[in-house]
Formats: structure tokens, C-alpha cells, sequence
């Protein structure tokens, strides 16, 4: 998204996540660098 | 919460609790850090002192683009995910989906910085036996529940010096998993010293993920990981290591080094690695007592920092070259990381994760395997210290209170308990030196993101 003054990278919406996460599918640096392998998302 | 910083000409502002990243102008970025102090005319007012000439119009323009992102919930969104700590653990209670397989607690090098103690653990020297290995296998999935991805890493010491018993492990585990649909992704972490045409072959059909153990330059290299005679392993693996990746065909693999006291220069063996060919890095600092010659001083933090926004700008101007390479901790993936949850649980040590000694105990990591208070159980009887796998289970952003603060919470998760643990004699204490770095890394990854978008 991009406007006069600021430019929205695309990012996954958390707050979204919270309703279809937890599914435990993936892999188990930090935690940010991992994949999403919820096949439902 | 919002975290709001200047890097490599950038303006980028995080907002923490959505994941929303922007980049913006300079009257922008300083209108962020006075919005919630009052309402659309004490801010414009407040702004209008530090930009004389900026227009009223431009002013107000601003201020409702940051009013409408703010009610799009894509800035000061509100934390909302406290309730959620602990669900993912308490939703998977019992289950296991990775092991980490100790395959050879002995190692044909002695490296003076190994926190396995020369692959012993603090014990004696021994290997898995293929029927350990396979009951480690079946324990796994017994435990497995619906999850169908399991992981296993073969680890030590080093693996390779019980190559045929990991070669047959990886044969029964593709058996059973016919048999019970599931998946297994396996990977090997190795000095490289014993690879040779039937490991590379093995390898590159077989596992997921390859770690090759490698500090950079020579004398780097050299000065630390040496053999029981006290030579350098530099010039015997790097062949090795060349061949196994030319290989390798693509498949997952990293080159994995140690960043220590010595050489907080890193920069410079990262450069030495894309010399060699070497395209997949990671670099990682030690983690070491206060006290130990290896630690990272004070004094080495501003070099490391300054070192991380430089290999940032490398990576660009290598992309822009056609050239790129990956830097582990830089792999972030803004649309497709993990969901919440998993942001607020961490990496599962001693719930859904565990390493398994040669003997079959179970441990809650790689990292406590020899501590006994946290010997856990073992691979016949399964988990029976409940009390010691209890703090693991309570382990999540919000059970430490320095992390609720903190506007890296949820890309690192609270960090590694092991860390916590030998920093601390907690494992929800805090790392503090590991947290600086940690958030020095985050914020160059956000950056590159944006110059990529950008250009």
C-alpha cells in the first residue's frame, strides 16, 4: 500500500493469525525466520 | 507499539503487535512519536514548531494518513495476544514432532569453544546403537499425534562417526513413515572432516538440510577447531565442503560459523565463505561465561553492530549485482512467517522438541543434554521429570516481563532457554547481550526488505 507520505510493505496480519494458527506443522535465529506450513491458512 | 529507527537512509517504523512495517518521510517519522501524546491540533501544533515551513495542509495530510493506517489496524495496534500464551503448548500438551539425535558423543576434533565439552557432554565417550536409534524413531512418532512433519537432526559431537548407523536410521525411519503417513525431514550437522563420495551421495538424497561447520578464514578457523594433535581442519574440509555443495544441486544447505572475541570482524569470513563459493552463510556469536577469552567483550558490540548493518549492504549490492548470497538470521519472511501462536510459544524446546543421548535419555535440547536437572526421561518410559518439563511448557513471551516491553518479542519469542540458562541459572531469564544482537539483526532484515521493495 503506498500513499503520499508512507509506503505499507505486505507483511502477514498477526492479529489475523490468531484465528486460523496454531497448528504446529512447522519446522521446530529466532522464530521470524520460520515458514508457515499450515495448509489450511 | 511501535518501533520507529533510521538505517541506510531509510525511515522504518514496525508496528509491533500487527507485523505492519512502513517506510516514510522524515516529517513523517517524527509526527509517529508524538501521536498518541494528544489529539489532531496539540500534534500538528507540536509538529509545526520542528517544521516551520511545512504547509498546514501537508501537516494534516499526514496526520490523517496515520489516523486511517492506525484504524486499518496496521499502526498502535493494541496487544491482544497475552490471553493466547501458552495455548499452542497447552493445545499440543504430549506431543513430540522433532528429536534431536545424539548420534556420537565423541568428536574427531577438539575445538576450545565447544559448548559439548569436545562432543563428551561432560561424560563419557559413546555412540548410538541402531536400536536405540530406531526406538528413538518410534518414540517419536508414537508421541507424534496428528502432526505430519516430523524433524530429526543428526547430531553429536559428530555424526559421521557413526555414518552406518545413521545411514540405516534413515532407511527404517522412510519404512515407517509409509506405514503411518507421515513425514520425516532429516538433517546432519557435520565438522566435515569424514565426508567423502558415499556421505555426499547419502546427503544430497537424503537430507533436508546439511550444516557445515566452517569460521571464515583460515586463521580463524585454524586458531580454534584443531584435531587431538593440535592441527587445523581448514585445508582438509574445504574441499570436502566444496564438493558435498557443488553436489548438492540446490538442496538446503548453510555454511555455519562461530564469531567469538577473536573476530568480531565477522565480516571479513563471511567474505572468505562467498570466496570459496559458498552462498548459504550463518554466522553466530558465541555464547560464553564472562569470563572465558572466547566472550564477547563490551567493547565488541559496536564492531558486531557495525558489522551487521555492513554485510546488510553487501547483500543489497550483491542482489543488485546478480550475485546474492543468504545470510541465516537476515531470512525473514514477511508474508508467510510463522502465525502468532508460534511467535509467542518459541522454538518448543522440551515440549515438542528434545534430544536423545546415545543412551536413549531425553533432554529438553541439545544445549542441556549432560545437566541432570533437566534429564527429562528417556525414550522407553518417555517424559517422567514433569517438574523440570513444566518450566519449559510455561515458557512464552509474556512469562518474562523484561519481553513484554520489547518490540523484538515477537520475531524472536522470547529467545533460546538454553541461553536464558547459562546466562542467567533461569530459563526464562533474559540474555541481554544475545537480545541486542538479536534486535541489531531484526532490524537490518526489515531494512533490506524495504530497499528491495523500494529500490
Amino acid at each position: 500500500m503506498e500513499m503520499k507520505h508512507i509506503v505499507t510493505l505486505e507483511t502477514r496480519d498477526l492479529c489475523a493469525s490468531a484465528k486460523n494458527g496454531g497448528c504446529g506443522e512447522c519446522q521446530t535465529c529466532g522464530i521470524a525466520n520460520q515458514q508457515c506450513e499450515n495448509e489450511n491458512r | 507499539m511501535v518501533h520507529r529507527y533510521k538505517l541506510n537512509n531509510f525511515n522504518i517504523v514496525l508496528d509491533v503487535c500487527s507485523g505492519s512495517i512502513h517506510a516514510v518521510d522524515e516529517l513523517t517519522y517524527d509526527m509517529i512519536g508524538l501521536y498518541e501524546d494528544g489529539d489532531r491540533g496539540s500534534v500538528i501544533a507540536a509538529m509545526r514548531k520542528q517544521y516551520p515551513d511545512a504547509q498546514e495542509a501537508e501537516l494534516g495530510e499526514v496526520y490523517d494518513q496515520l489516523t486511517a493506517l492506525r484504524d486499518a489496524g496496521k499502526l498502535f495496534a493494541p496487544d491482544t495476544f497475552a490471553p493466547m500464551a501458552g495455548k499452542l503448548k497447552e493445545k499440543s500438551a504430549g506431543v513430540v514432532k522433532a528429536l534431536c539425535l545424539h548420534v556420537a558423543h565423541t568428536c574427531n576434533l577438539n575445538c576450545a569453544y565447544c559448548f559439548a565439552s569436545q562432543g563428551k557432554y561432560h561424560g563419557e565417550r559413546a555412540v548410538m546403537s541402531l536400536d536405540v536409534g530406531k526406538r528413538a524413531l518410534d518414540f517419536l512418532i508414537e508421541h507424534s499425534g496428528t502432526r505430519r512433519n516430523l524433524e530429526v537432526d543428526f547430531f553429536g559431537g559428530e555424526p559421521l562417526m557413526n555414518w552406518e548407523v545413521v545411514k540405516e536410521l534413515v532407511r527404517y525411519a522412510r519404512v515407517r513413515e509409509q506405514e503411518v503417513s507421515k513425514h520425516f525431514r532429516f538433517t546432519l550437522t557435520t565438522n566435515g572432516l569424514l565426508i567423502d563420495d558415499d556421505v555426499i551421495d547419502f546427503c544430497n538424497r537424503e537430507m533436508h538440510n546439511v550444516v557445515l561447520s566452517l569460521d571464515g578464514r583460515k586463521e580463524i578457523h585454524d586458531r580454534w577447531r584443531v584435531d587431538y594433535a593440535g592441527n587445523g581442519s581448514w585445508d582438509r574440509i574445504v574441499p570436502k565442503f566444496q564438493k558435498l555443495v557443488q553436489a548438492r544441486g540446490g538442496k538446503n544447505y548453510y555454511m555455519r560459523g562461530t564469531f567469538t572475541h577473536n573476530n568480531p570482524d565477522f565480516l571479513k569470513d563471511i567474505q572468505t565463505m562467498l570466496d570459496l563459493g559458498f552462498t548459504e552463510l550463518s554466522m553466530e556469536p558465541v555464547v560464553a561465561a564472562p569470563d572465558d577469552p572466547n566472550a564477547l567483550t563490551a567493547d565488541d558490540i559496536p564492531v558486531v553492530m557495525e558489522q551487521y548493518e555492513e554485510l546488510a549492504k553487501l547483500m543489497l549490492r550483491r542482489e543488485r549485482e546478480g550475485k546474492p548470497f543468504t545470510f541465516y538470521h537476515y531470512m525473514i519472511d514477511l508474508t508467510g512467517g510463522p502465525c502468532i501462536y508460534k511467535r509467542i510459544s518459541g522454538c518448543g524446546s522440551g515440549t515438542e522438541y528434545m534430544a536423545v543421548t546415545p543412551w536413549g535419555d531425553l533432554y529438553p535440547c541439545h544445549q542441556f543434554v549432560g545437566e541432570d536437572a533437566f534429564k527429562l526421561g528417556d525414550i522407553w518410559q518417555g517424559v517422567t521429570n514433569t517438574e523440570a518439563q513444566e518450566q519449559f511448557a510455561a515458557c512464552n513471551v509474556y512469562a518474562k516481563p523484561e519481553c513484554r516491553d520489547c518490540w523484538a518479542r515477537l520475531y524472536c519469542s522470547g529467545g533460546c532457554a538454553a541461553n536464558a540458562f547459562h546466562a542467567t541459572g533461569s530459563v526464562t531469564g533474559v540474555y541481554e547481550t544475545g537480545c541486542e544482537l538479536f534486535k541489531k539483526r531484526m532490524e537490518c532484515a526489515i531494512m533490506m526488505a524495504i530497499a528491495r521493495q523500494l529500490g
